[in-house]
């Protein structure tokens, strides 16, 4: 069991998840189906952050918990370190959850109100056996604490006395706890703070570095994304529409999704602002319960043609490492 | 100088709750001239909703206590009205307010149309039928077509961000001359965020509304604001016109909130500049700076005395850029010295 | 398999760390903190430790013997400096017996509600966690014993059960072992209001973030039930144990007063309302006191529920 280090850490291949709708008490059925993610693939190397964006809805959340198992997939295939959580068992699926961690966007709502800090960051070391003794637990735990800029001394105390950056470096260190090797970062920082996310961001850079950890870096906010991420995947209703390194999405941007959502994003400067031309969708997301026909994007698409509405557009890579799936695409 | 629809003087606000003292607002003047657009920036909990819930007199009393201050709309002051002039005459009718979260609202179990009209009915002594036109033409006005059939739709079945538009066409039906946004777009997703921008934008250009923003996002501020204030445990920090502020902000944590940001429109060339330490504590009574214990310029003297808002050389006025720029800081940081 | 002890350290040295102000605050300071706010719960409290200081105290002063001793020459006596409750129709002094009465309610009340609450956790756990067909089941189950009024079932199971169940030592005193049929009945027949609370947090906890956390973990089912969810629920199972434990006091003041709860001689406050039920008006004295002090306690325990309520809620996080 020698995994090449050529072999990406992280391999998506055609994942979807979908959620029944049910109707009634006792005898349940199935009056529709909500297409949360319908069919995503991509690849995650070894110490690379890749960034996930897209509206509220679309499915961000629920492939990053898909692909940790936490929800069972509908089909596809989530390789983690060359390893399928489906089939795994026993030890060997310990190994794998291991390896793979997880933080939370809310802050409040990820650590458990009635434990000390010390027994949640303990959690997976007490899990995994990783040390057997409580007094190398405790030490390991100061350790973190000291590694995510928490005081060692506060070890006793109870979530709600921290603040919600503070919380969020405690999340941290609960997911840093098991040595990861791959960290689903759920919006990590949306609830903080300007003032707190750069500090929780430079965190997590620096124990990349450190550690050498694999991100799927999951935000709406696409200045971040672009700071933090290596490559960004844009989601619109279930499906990746544009996958790019960072600098080539944002600066050639070719899904006119892609287009719309950069142009929206408000930048620090009143006079590159005032100068702007915002690309305005008409309409709302639709429902993920019917997606549109065709390609999912056409009913608020600008450069939407009738084929659109007809065939699923393919999915293909246009100039090497930057793919997208739109017709209008040349 | 421009006529002035708002000029809020020296305003302070506590809230007296078990813990202690909350010191929310600590002596806070602005200017709003007729048609201007102002943003309020500053952190979660820094006192924006508080001040323009005080100027609107909403905030719970008790635990609430506006301590000092006046708040003058054209020259009657706001703070000494009885609360049936406040309610008969400002609050919905000269100064609308809206809310950051448009889901809590609205009442779901009524349709818009019918918490639409209401309120023409009742304040402004409408019928039905005009009642419901006037309705229509609100909704026409934030962007919603489809008439009559959209009055008879149920809150469920909008998007969050045409309910805020549903908000806002509330916020306008009385006319309002001034219209205070609360964090309108915070929960909503950027495309959603630049359409109500855009909106409102519109609504001042084409009916003179003068609007406050309230947000913590610097991003939408530079987008949408002539002049900003920024605040900070209670104070205003620095107060500018938009360009001079983005230009060469002076503030300690003004700048430090500009390097903070990541810009979604450069390729990135550093580490983001993080402000140490926590928000502060709002149960002590202020003494010196309140941003001194994270502020890296710290000197003796800030932690002693809490320096006053002034003007700073009008090197923005030489550079062309218009209005007063006023920081509080003891330092200037262009120099390092002292003020 | 690989290693055991990994722990790689830190070479951030730079990060300046993060200092709390405040003084630690436990959960339970916190909760004192705002159960204190409430002065209604705090004299519910005051109220409640004097009723069980009477009971138990009273029983120093009072021997059971002198509390079960009849003498028909002293029979209903109005209260007077020797007997200050009076005495019953067979010459009892009533304050001695609502002391030992009130031993048997309380723990009437709070063996009861152990029962109720172990039961009530049980199914509402296994059903909110686990869901689908278990919850259906148990739920459908729970809603049956729901429909059937429980006074109507309690009647039935005591005149059922009343049977010759031996009298029983515990605690050092002699109970007729009605008080066991009691007990169990009430336990057994109350637990479906709390089995539907704990299955409510248990629907919702389950999906919070800590919950995912933990399961991404790979914590174990068992651990998650009982390590995570179980002490988030502790607010509403406190609150519903206290309020039970009320609930079970009038239940069998209400049984014995129909004459199916505990037998005499063994004294409870429901069977000696029975016993004053002819002399309403001629002696007040025999319903006034058991009566009173059942009113205080009902009452003494709702405030400090209503107290529990606000001071255990684990989504406020205000003082
Ligand atoms: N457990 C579930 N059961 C049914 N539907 C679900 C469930 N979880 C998510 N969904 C639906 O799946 C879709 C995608 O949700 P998801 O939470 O993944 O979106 P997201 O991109 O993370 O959005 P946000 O930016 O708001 O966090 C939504 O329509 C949501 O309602
Ligand atoms: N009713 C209240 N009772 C006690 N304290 C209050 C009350 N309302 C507000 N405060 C306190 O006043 C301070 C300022 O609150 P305010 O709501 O103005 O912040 P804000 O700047 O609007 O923040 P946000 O961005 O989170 O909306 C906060 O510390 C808050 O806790
Ligand atoms: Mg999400
Ligand atoms: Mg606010």
């Amino acid at each position: 069991m020698t995994p090449l280090d050529s072999q990406p850490l992280v391999q998506v291949k055609n994942l979807t998840k979908h959620f029944p709708v049910l109707r009634g008490l006792v005898l349940q059925r199935q009056v529709g189906l909500v297409r949360a993610v319908d069919g995503i693939s991509f690849d995650i190397q070894r110490g690379e952050t890749l960034g996930l964006v897209g509206e509220s809805g679309c499915g961000k959340t629920t492939a990053g918990r898909t692909l940790l198992g936490l929800y069972p997939p509908t089909s596809g295939e989530v390789l983690i370190d060359g390893q399928d959580m489906r089939h795994t068992r026993g030890p060997e699926l310990m190994a794998l959850r291991r390896k793979a961690q997880i933080i939370f966007q809310d802050p409040y709502a990820s650590l458990n109100p009635r434990w000390t800090v010390n027994s949640i960051i303990a959690e997976p070391l007490r899990v995994h056996r990783l040390l057997p003794t409580e007094k190398e637990r405790v030490e390991r735990v100061k350790e973190l604490l000291r590694l995510v800029g928490l005081s060692p001394t506060h070890l006793n105390r109870f979530p709600h006395e921290f603040s919600g950056g503070q919380r969020q470096r405690i999340g941290v260190a609960r997911a840093l706890a098991s040595n990861p090797l791959f960290i689903v970062c759920d919006e990590p920082i949306s609830a903080l703070d300007v003032s707190i996310q750069a500090q929780v961001v430079n965190l997590l850079e620096e124990l990349q570095d450190q550690f050498e950890l694999t991100y799927l870096f999951i935000a709406h906010d696409l200045s971040m994304v672009r700071h933090i991420c290596d490559r960004v995947a844009v989601m619109y209703l279930g499906l990746i529409v544009e996958l790019a390194e960072r600098n080539e999405l944002y600066e050639n941007p070719l899904h006119p999704y892609t287009a719309a959502l950069l142009s929206a994003v408000p930048i620090p400067d009143p006079k590159q602002e005032r100068a702007r031309q915002r690309i305005l969708l008409k309409g709302e997301i639709p429902s993920p319960l019917n997606p549109p026909s065709g390609c999912r994007f056409h009913p608020r698409c600008p450069l939407a043609k009738a084929h659109c509405a007809e065939t699923t557009p393919a999915w293909r890579e246009i100039s090497p490492g930057h793919w997208v799936a739109c017709h209008e695409v040349a | 100088m421009t006529n002035l629809l708002l000029e809020v003087r020296d305003l302070k606000t506590r809230f007296h709750t078990p813990e202690g003292t909350v010191y929310a607002v600590n002596g806070i003047s602005f200017n709003l001239p007729q048609g201007s657009a102002l943003a309020v920036v500053g952190e979660s909990g820094c006192g924006k909703s508080v001040t323009m819930m005080s100027i609107l007199r909403l905030i719970p009393i008790p635990p609430g206590q506006i301590v000092s201050g006046e708040a003058l709309y054209v020259g009657q002051d706001l703070l000494k009205l009885s609360e049936n002039e406040m309610e008969a005459n400002i609050r919905g009718k000269a100064i609308a307010m809206i809310f950051q979260d448009p889901m809590t609202s609205l009442n779901p179990v009524l349709t818009i149309g019918r918490q639409l009209t209401e309120p023409l009915r009742i304040h402004l002594g409408l019928d039905h039928n005009q009642a419901q036109r006037r309705a229509i033409q609100l909704l026409e006005m934030v962007g919603i077509s489809g008439g009559a059939n959209r009055l008879e739709s149920y809150p469920h079945q909008f998007s969050g961000g045409m309910r805020q538009r549903v908000m806002i066409a509330m916020a306008l039906a009385a006319n309002p001359s001034l219209l205070i946004a609360d964090e309108p777009t915070t929960a909503l997703d950027v495309t959603i965020q630049a359409q109500i921008i855009e909106l409102v934008e519109r609504l001042r250009r084409e009916i003179g509304l003068t609007i406050i923003w309230i947000t913590h996002d610097l991003g939408v501020v530079a987008g949408m604001a002539e002049r900003v204030i920024v605040m900070y445990a209670g104070y205003i920090v620095e107060e500018a016109d938009v360009d001079a502020l983005y230009e060469m902000p002076c503030h300690p944590y003004t700048q430090a909130l500009l390097a903070a940001l990541p810009r979604a429109d450069r390729r990135r060339d550093r580490r983001l500049k993080s402000i140490p330490g926590a928000p502060p504590n709002l149960l002590v009574e202020p003494k010196g700076c309140p941003f001194a214990p994270r502020c890296e310029h710290v000197r003796e003297r800030c932690r002693l005395e809490n320096p006053t808002l002034t003007t700073v050389s009008s090197s923005a006025a030489l550079r062309g850029l218009s209005g007063d720029h006023r920081v509080a800081c003891w330092v200037d940081l262009a120099t390092g010295a002292m003020r | 398999m690989t290693e055991t002890s990994p722990a790689p350290v830190s070479n951030i040295a730079a990060l300046p760390l993060d200092q709390l102000d405040a003084p630690p605050l436990t959960l339970g300071r916190l909760a004192w903190l705002r159960f204190r706010r409430h002065k209604m719960a705090l004299a519910g409290m005051a109220l409640l430790g004097l009723l069980i200081l009477y009971c138990v105290g009273g029983g120093f002063v009072f021997s059971e013997k002198y509390a079960n001793y009849n003498d028909t020459s002293l029979a209903l006596q109005p209260p007077s400096a020797a007997h200050w409750f009076g005495t019953d129709t067979i010459g009892r002094d009533i304050l001695a017996r609502t002391i030992y009465g009130g031993q048997i309610s309380l723990l009437i009340g709070l063996t009861a509600v152990i029962l109720e609450v172990s039961a009530g956790i049980v199914v509402g756990a296994l059903a909110g966690y686990f869901g689908g067909w278990v919850d259906n089941l148990l739920m459908r189950f729970t809603e049956a014993i729901l429909i059937i009024p429980q006074i109507f079932l309690l009647l039935v199971m005591a005149k059922f059960f009343a049977g010759d169940i031996p009298d029983i030592n515990f605690l050092g005193r002699e109970f007729s072992g009605s008080v066991i049929v009691i007990v169990v009945i009430i336990g057994l027949t109350s637990w479906p209001y709390l089995a539907r609370i704990v299955r409510a947090e248990f629907l919702s906890l389950k999906e919070s973030e800590f919950i995912l956390a933990a399961r991404a973990t790979g914590t174990s089912t068992p651990e998650i039930i009982f390590l995570h969810i179980l002490p988030n629920c502790i607010a509403p199972i406190v609150v519903s144990a206290t309020l039970g434990v009320a609930n079970a006091i009038t239940l069998e003041a209400y049984i014995s007063f129909l004459g199916l709860g505990v037998r005499p001689p063994t004294a409870t406050w429901g069977n000696m309302l029975e016993g004053a039920y002819n002399y309403i008006e001629s002696a007040y004295w025999m319903w006034l006191f058991p009566g009173l002090l059942i009113l205080f306690i009902v009452l003494a325990i709702n405030f400090v529920g209503d107290g529990l309520r606000d001071a255990l809620d684990p989504r406020s996080r205000a003082v």
